[in-house]
């Protein structure tokens, strides 16, 4: 997926895997006992995905739930460990990293959730959850906490007046509002956000969306933006990567993804959107679900719901190639038989 | 069936009508006015968006409808009718006859219509024999019937399932099969595809608007997100702090809105045009109901307000049916 130079690339990684292993569980070895066959399962929630990150790019991710994009994230911002791969920061390999290195990655990598609401301390004032993480990390000295914390509220449109309320008495704009400056307050230069705007209204998601429009532009943020609706993902993207059971599938500029989807699973994805246009639209919806990661396919991981599948399709696993400049699609298609 | 003159004007026919329902709950701060004066004329088979942001009383106009509000709530004022059944009149079994009999209602959550503990073929059939006088065997072909219309695949084996093992899009699209089981007339859908992925959105929607065709199943859709109805209803009615604001058919609303909030929730979807600018925000926040300001609800946060705001705004309505609540509307004064 080599589209730029390394030197670029603020945040890089290679084959990063995850699996979930579900033990057996006592039940389990006591049906053992009696001769019944459980087994470990194990689930490949992240498959081995490359990218690179460039120094103040956004990079949309797309996929259907159960995809693995949360656990990328995760990983991404160190809250999950990884089953394989490598992560790099700033060009450094993170089993290189110095402390001062690591400390920087740690940092600098900050992530934003979803559901504003499950990600905030409900019993702490939002002038300690904005700024602890700063005064923990010596960013701010204590005594400067509370005119830093009122400083970042204002940047991200909140009154500083209401530094000493609780989580719970700001509506769940605002709330997001709060995760977004508590993610700021350490001077991270990567902010990833899993699905920040699903849980928001059309109206309140463009604040949120302006904001970090406003934010990347004043302190030069990177951001890996996960989200399930395309419209956002191409109002805000540069790169989009399309993931598909635990796999990139195609990667490609906005435009070039939009307009010109390589991948048969894009195309489907695309033909999804929901467009504001009071037009009848006849299109096919994507027939059945995700496969369980359980089971993937053999193959493509996307014959069984591929309307072009080929015979090949069914033992062979396409790998991602390179379809015109900056581009990359796993699909048959693209190569003779 | 699209909102058209004629349409209208039949309105004898309509098979859903409403008038000046008003559902207030005194709280502790108050008298909460959810919904305060709501019409809606809903034509058979015709499918209606009710779009609005959160708060401003969708749901509350759904659960009304239903029977389904409890105290400190309660239905202050209004008539609903269906199929000429004064609802208001209904006692607690006349509410049960009809709720999930002849209207049936889809919920955001689909644990909401599914029993955790219970297989889904035991509530299929059970919902079906408390409406209809059928058997086991007919209610289970009825259930399979009505899962493959929902393009659940291999209906016998979900049938035999408990909710727990079924993805979110798969319960949802159950949810959505129980609601069909007794053909109802009308179907009350809240948001009840804002929680699932894009794909599986698409489908149900394609799903719903194939069914209310062929069967003529009328629907009323609520989202807060007008790009899902823009390719689903005739006809949209925007909300506001408890009212409708305006109503036209989809292609009115979409290309031509006349209420400033409904031109301001077009213009904050981000899509592909808006890429590499700023999306347009609607300044301010949903006033809080408790105490809303006097005159126009909309006025702290529109951009078009005039002296005249300070007045509550009539509902203007246009012989073809478009109506807006609105002193200074866009494209043109009022006639
Ligand atoms: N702690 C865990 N234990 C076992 N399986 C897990 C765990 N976390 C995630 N998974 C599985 O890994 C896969 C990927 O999950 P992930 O949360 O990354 O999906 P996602 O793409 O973010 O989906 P969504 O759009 O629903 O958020 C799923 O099959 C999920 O069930
Ligand atoms: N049980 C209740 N007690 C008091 N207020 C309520 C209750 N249920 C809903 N409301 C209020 O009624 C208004 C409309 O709610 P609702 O119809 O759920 O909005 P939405 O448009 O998001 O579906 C909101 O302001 C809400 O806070
Ligand atoms: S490899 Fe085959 S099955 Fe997979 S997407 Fe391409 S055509 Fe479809
Ligand atoms: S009545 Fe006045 S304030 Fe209200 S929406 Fe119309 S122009 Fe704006
Ligand atoms: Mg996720
Ligand atoms: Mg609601």
């Amino acid at each position: 997926m080599t589209t730029q130079s390394t030197s670029e690339a603020i945040l890089e990684f290679q084959g990063l895997a995850k699996s979930f292993v579900t033990p057996i569980g006592v039940i389990g070895h006591i049906a053992n006992l009696f001769g019944a066959r459980v087994k470990k399962t194990e689930i490949k929630a992240v498959a081995g995905v490359d990218l690179q990150v460039r120094r103040g790019e956004v990079v949309g991710i797309v996929g259907e739930s159960g995809c693995g994009k949360s656990t990328v994230a995760r990983m991404l911002a160190g809250i999950a460990s990884l089953s394989a791969g490598e992560i790099s920061y700033q060009g450094v390999r993170v089993p290189d990293m110095t402390r001062e290195q690591r400390r920087a990655f740690d940092l600098g990598v900050q992530m934003i959730f979803q559901d504003p609401f499950a990600s905030l301390n409900p019993r702490m004032r939002v002038v300690d959850i904005i700024g602890e993480p700063a005064v923990v990390h010596g960013i701010v000295k204590s005594s400067e906490k509370r005119d830093y914390v009122t400083g970042l509220m204002e940047k991200v449109g909140l009154s500083g007046a209401y530094a000493d309320r609780y989580p719970h008495q700001f509506s769940g704009g605002q709330r997001q509002r709060i995760g977004i400056a508590r993610a700021l307050a350490v001077k991270p230069s990567v902010l990833i956000c899993d699905e920040a705007v699903a849980a928001l209204d059309v109206s309140i998601q463009a604040q949120v969306l302006n904001l970090f429009m406003d934010l990347r532009e004043e302190f030069d943020l990177t951001y890996l933006f996960i989200s399930h609706n395309l419209g956002v993902v191409e109002h805000i993207s540069d790169r989009v990567v399309i993931m598909y059971l635990g796999k990139a599938v195609e990667v490609a500029s906005t435009e070039d993804l939009f307009d010109n989807p390589n991948h048969p699973y894009t195309r489907l994805l695309l033909e999804q959107l929901p467009l504001l246009e009071a037009r009848e639209r006849d299109y096919q919806p994507i027939v059945g679900e995700l496969p369980s990661p359980l089971k993937p396919p053999s193959g493509c991981p996307f014959h069984p719901r591929c309307p072009h599948v080929m015979d090949r399709c069914k033992s062979h696993m396409p790998q991602l190639l390179p379809v015109g400049p900056g581009r990359v699609s796993a699909c048959h298609l693209n190569t003779p038989a | 069936m699209i909102g058209t003159n004629s349409a209208r004007a039949q309105a004898a026919e309509n098979l859903l009508s409403i008038k000046g329902l008003k559902t207030h709950f005194a709280t502790r701060a108050g008298v909460v006015k959810a919904v305060d004066g709501v019409d809606i004329e809903l034509a058979k088979g015709e499918i209606l968006g009710l779009v609005g942001e959160s708060g401003s009383g969708k749901s509350i106009t759904g659960f009304s409808i239903l029977g389904l509000i409890d105290p400190p709530g309660r239905v202050v004022s209004g008539s609903m009718t269906y199929n000429g059944k004064d609802l208001t009149a209904l006692n607690e079994e006349g509410w049960r006859q009809l709720r999930g009999g002849d209207i049936a209602m889809i919920f955001q959550d689909p644990s909401m219509t599914l029993n955790p503990v219970l297989r889904i073929d035991a509530q299929m059939i059970e919902a079906m024999q408390a409406h209809a006088n059928v058997n086991r065997a007919q209610a289970y072909a009825r259930a399979r019937e009505v899962l493959v219309m929902v393009g659940i695949p291999s209906p016998d084996e979900r049938l035999r399932s408990y909710p727990h093992e079924l993805s979110g899009g798969m319960r949802q699209r159950i949810a959505i099969a129980i609601a069909l089981m007794n053909k109802p007339g009308l179907i009350i859908a809240d948001e009840p595809t804002t929680a699932l992925d894009v794909s599986i959105q698409g489908q149900i929607i394609h799903e719903m608007k194939k069914l209310c065709r062929q069967v003529g199943t009328a629907l009323i859709w609520v989202t807060h997100d007008l790009a899902v109805v823009a390719g689903l209803a005739d006809r949209i009615a925007v909300m506001y702090a408890g009212r409708i604001v305006e109503l036209g058919t989809t292609e009115e609303i979409i290309e031509n809105p006349r209420h400033p909030y409904t031109k301001g929730l077009i213009d904050s979807v981000p899509s592909r045009s808006t890429r590499g600018s700023r999306l347009h925000q609607i300044p301010g926040m949903t006033p809080s109901l408790l105490n809303l300001p006097q005159g126009c609800a909309f006025r702290e946060r529109c951009a078009y307000a005039v002296a005249a705001c300070g007045d509550e705004p009539l509902n203007t309505i246009e012989p073809d049916g478009r109506a807006y609540r609105c002193w200074n509307p866009l494209g043109g004064p009022r006639p």
